[in-house]
């Protein structure tokens, strides 16, 4: 490897050169150059929008690029040029992609996923033995374990990923591209992630690893391109790049790092005392927090560590099965309508899933949750002079860039869906707010500005509930911090105190003396 | 080599012109293969128009098979709204048609303006009661009602059947499995000395105003297509779903009963096995080339039907099957189907590399 520039070009193996896309008057790709040699390792850099899918849809086959070629290495010097928008040509000459949502089939296992497609259809016995022993080698060779004889559903998200490692090593892969691959680990499993990679690009292969984190770019990356608005603005050498420097690289304009503000903690806005819900995965018990008005309690967690029963219960969704459940002071009906018309502001974890109905409006959408409210109904009929002025307020107050409030929800980016979603749990008096996983796909410019609104909500008087897989916006955000682990959760710690590291170890279940006590529930009070 | 690639908006034009066009290729596809089994294309397609559009009597006879597709239609159109599956509004259209019957042949005698709407509320209730099951076995236990309502079609079919063999034979009918006539205060008016239209295409109009404001102005119609939309959604924006899918099907299940009220008390004036030549699945193909827009009913179902009136004039002056009319509104529906994923995707053509 050659982290820090070593005196040897890497041989390059692919170059896509002067790849241009546009989709109507957008252009997603604007003349973009790009290569990746043997055994390096580049990072692919940019928000939302800048580019990034489809340069990366066009080097898999799956869009035809309007001009530019993509070539590959024919190995005795020369270049071989790609055929266009074909899938099969691109797996056949040796790229391989790790997807963020992996896609592999649950019920199988990892030997059969890994082998699924490259045997011959019509061939009646499987190789299995011979495959056994070739990825048997494979894993010696590249670290990468696997259990490969249970299904896969019964696997980790870590070993999962590996899976997928493998599967395209298994299918000669000379390139591997790596989409979001930490968004689900632990620090720790990031970490082994890492030695991995490095280890096979040691071996030649070239790596493209497109992330948000910049953390991670900087620690494992040898070269990182910057895409901003389809065109290339940078591609540079890691080493002597910082975090700071990257980020503004990636929004084109200076960005502030974020720390919390002063707390003003008021009265408990949500109460839970050896609350027990759930089942099977994501079953919680001893569930004990207290979320004040004025603050920002953040917690912390691999996802599919009983996040979602929690947030469940919070947004109205589930009812605990024991102990004690007071949401603003009552422990009464707790449906998502009571829950919205008691000032109780929610955004879903999966907003495309649970918190838009793409196809309807941005009005339908904003004010679905009030619609029964005399202001935007009368005698069962919509007002919808009254409703559409209420989304142009919300266009105006939150930014959101749309091409009008008849439009339909999902022709908007991600970010201005989100401020959209934002604007509907912050309307009215929300007095507290679940924002789960409040940036997830976010690029940096909507991010921060998620972040303003939460902050400016807080500091207004609204107790905030932050549930968060990403540690830098956790800390960024949290006056406080709780860790979730395998159902269990840690009482909430002042974060200024906290290090990364400490949360990271309690999100793989091993609770350091910070968060004292974990085994048995602590009361709030002693926080 | 050609690809589809999606749309990020589409436009109006475009979804205008879709249905227009759809319906257009399936007549042309239509003559193509007439053309191919012999017939005179040029005097297929002029004896189709004249026999749809080419009279009072065509045009009369073409509203009033429209009449029970646009009920059907509506039906279709409110309930995949709501993604819900309804494939049996011919059950439901049987089940308002036998109430229907029940309460007007003389169980009860009332002034018509009191008669004729109890008896389309018997069909409308009978025909929601119809889908009821249905629905709320998809509700409670995630039943598939593609599979329970098409079923349910036989079963209430055969019920029919049963009745009109035993209870609700008609003694003065002659031995004919058809129950006693509607009585005179009970019959929708013919609006047209001589012809067989009747005021049930003028209940059909209205519906199709009604089910407009219900789906775009109304609370109820606002939840029915954030159901549809994406239920989870729905759920988590505190919709109740499983009693917006109830009234759904209450609905969409009454609307496909007035369809056998209309064609018992409008038109037949008695009830017999053979009411319906499927118009509740037709209703579904009326639904599909309207988009699923309660306006759009109206006209969709006047193609169809001007289609089928048409096909049956021109198969029996030129001694082709009547299939051929069932060919056509196939061929309607794929071509909408086809139609609607170039609303959806554009298509390019790249070369070869």
């Amino acid at each position: 490897m050659n982290a820090t520039g070593s005196a040897v070009p890497p041989s390059p193996v692919l170059k896509l050169q002067g790849i241009s896309k546009s989709f109507g008057a957008l252009i997603a790709n604007d003349a973009i150059d790009l290569e990746l040699g043997a055994g390096e390792i580049v990072a692919l850099l940019g928000e939302n929008g800048a580019g990034k899918t489809t340069l990366m849809n066009i080097l898999f086959g799956h869009y035809v690029a309007d001009s530019g070629q993509v070539l590959l290495a024919d190995g005795v010097g020369g270049w071989r040029e790609l055929p266009r928008g074909s899938p099969q040509a691109g797996l056949a000459a040796g790229i391989g992609m790790v997807h963020q949502h992996f896609t592999l089939a649950e019920n199988l296992t990892g030997l059969e996923n890994i082998i699924l497609g490259v045997e011959p259809w019509y061939s009646l016995r499987s190789n299995r033995g011979k495959a056994e022993a070739r990825l048997a080698a494979l894993m010696q060779r590249t670290g990468l374990a696997a259990s490969l004889d249970i299904p896969v559903e019964r696997l980790g998200v870590g070993e999962r990923q590996r899976i997928e490692i493998l599967k395209a090593l298994y299918r000669d892969a000379r390139i591997l591209v790596l989409d979001e691959p930490t968004a689900v680990l632990t620090p720790q499993e990031a970490e082994g992630l890492f030695a991995a990679i490095r280890q096979l690009a040691a071996g030649g292969l070239g790596v493209l690893f497109i992330s948000h984190k910049l953390s991670e770019v900087l620690a494992l990356s040898d070269r990182l391109v910057v895409l901003r608005g389809g065109r290339k603005v940078a591609d540079r050498p890691t080493a002597g790049a910082d975090r700071l420097m990257i980020a503004n690289l990636m929004v084109g304009r200076d960005v502030a790092p974020e720390r919390p503000d002063k707390a003003n903690p008021g009265e408990a806005v949500l109460e839970l005392a050896d609350v027990r819900a759930g089942a099977g995965r994501n079953a919680v018990a001893d569930l004990s927090l207290t979320v004040r008005s004025g603050e920002i309690v953040g917690i912390a967690g691999v996802s599919g560590n009983g996040q979602q029963t929690l947030a469940a219960m919070v947004a109205g969704l589930e009812q605990p099965a024991s102990g004690s459940f007071r949401l603003l002071g009552t422990s009464g009906d707790a449906s998502p309508s009571a829950l919205v018309a008691r000032g109780v502001g929610r955004l879903a974890e999966d907003r495309h899933r649970d918190g838009m109905v793409g196809d309807m409006s941005m009005t339908e959408n904003l004010v679905i949750e009030r619609r029964h409210d005399q202001h935007f109904s009368r005698f069962g009929f919509q007002r919808r002079q009254a409703m559409r002025q209420a989304t142009e307020t919300a266009i105006a107050d939150f930014d959101i860039r749309a091409p009008g409030p008849e439009a339909p929800l999902r022709l908007l980016s991600g970010g201005n869906i989100q401020k959209l979603l934002l604007a509907r749990a912050l309307t009215g008096e929300a007095r507290l707010i679940l924002a789960n996983q409040p940036t997830r796909g976010l690029d940096v410019g909507a991010t921060s500005e998620v972040h303003a609104r939460l902050r400016r909500a807080a500091a207004s008087g609204a107790g905030v509930l932050l549930i968060s897989e990403d540690l830098d916006e956790l800390f960024a955000l949290s006056h406080r911090i709780a860790v979730m682990h395998a159902g269990h959760l840690t009482p909430a710690v002042d974060s200024a105190g906290l290090g990364i590291s400490v949360v990271g170890l309690a999100m793989a279940g091993q609770a350091g003396p910070e968060f004292s006590g974990c085994s048995e529930p602590m009361r709030e009070a002693a926080a | 080599m050609i690809r589809f690639e999606p749309r990020s908006e589409t436009p109006v034009v475009l979804l205008v012109m879709m249905p227009v066009i759809s319906a257009c290729a399936a007549l042309a596809l239509a003559l193509v293969i007439l053309a191919f089994i012999g017939a005179p294309a040029e005097r297929a397609a002029g004896l189709l128009l004249q026999g749809a559009a080419g009279s009072v009597f065509a045009l009369t006879e073409t509203l009033t098979r429209a009449t029970p597709l646009i009920f059907t239609g509506l039906a279709a159109a409110v309930a995949f709204r709501a993604k819900l599956w309804n494939i049996g509004a011919e059950g439901q259209l049987y089940a308002g048609a036998l109430a229907a019957a029940a309460v007007g042949s003389g169980a009860i005698t009332l002034p018509p303006y009191l008669m004729i709407p109890l008896i389309c509320l018997a069909g409308a209730a009978a025909g929601a009661l119809a889908l009821l099951g249905p629905v709320l076995l998809k509700a409670r236990l995630s039943v598939d009602e593609v599979v329970t309502t098409l079923l349910f079609n036989f079963i209430i079919l055969l019920f029919v059947q049963m009745m009109l063999e035993g209870p609700m034979k008609d003694p003065m009918g002659m031995g004919w499995p058809q129950t006693a006539p509607i009585i005179d205060e009970g019959m929708l008016p013919k609006l047209i000395a001589q012809m067989r239209l009747h005021a049930g295409i003028l209940i059909a109009l209205g519906m199709v105003v009604l089910v407009h404001v219900l789906i775009n102005r109304t609370v109820l119609g606002f939840e029915m297509r954030a159901v549809g939309g994406n239920a989870s959604a729905a759920r988590f924006a505190g919709i109740p779903v499983t009693a917006t899918l109830v009234k759904t099907g209450l609905i969409s299940g009454a609307l496909a009963g007035l369809a056998g009220v209309s064609e018992v008390a409008g038109l037949k004036g008695y009830l017999t096995s053979d009411l319906s030549p499927g118009f509740g699945y037709s209703g579904i193909v009326v639904a599909m080339l309207a988009a699923l827009n309660p306006l759009a009913v109206a006209p969709s179902a006047i193609f169809i039907a001007g289609v089928l009136v048409g096909a049956d004039t021109m198969s029996r002056s030129l001694g082709i099957s009547s299939y051929f009319a069932d060919l056509v509104v196939s061929l309607a529906l794929l071509s909408v189907l086809i139609g609607s994923l170039f609303t959806r995707y554009r298509l390019r053509w790249i070369r070869a590399a």
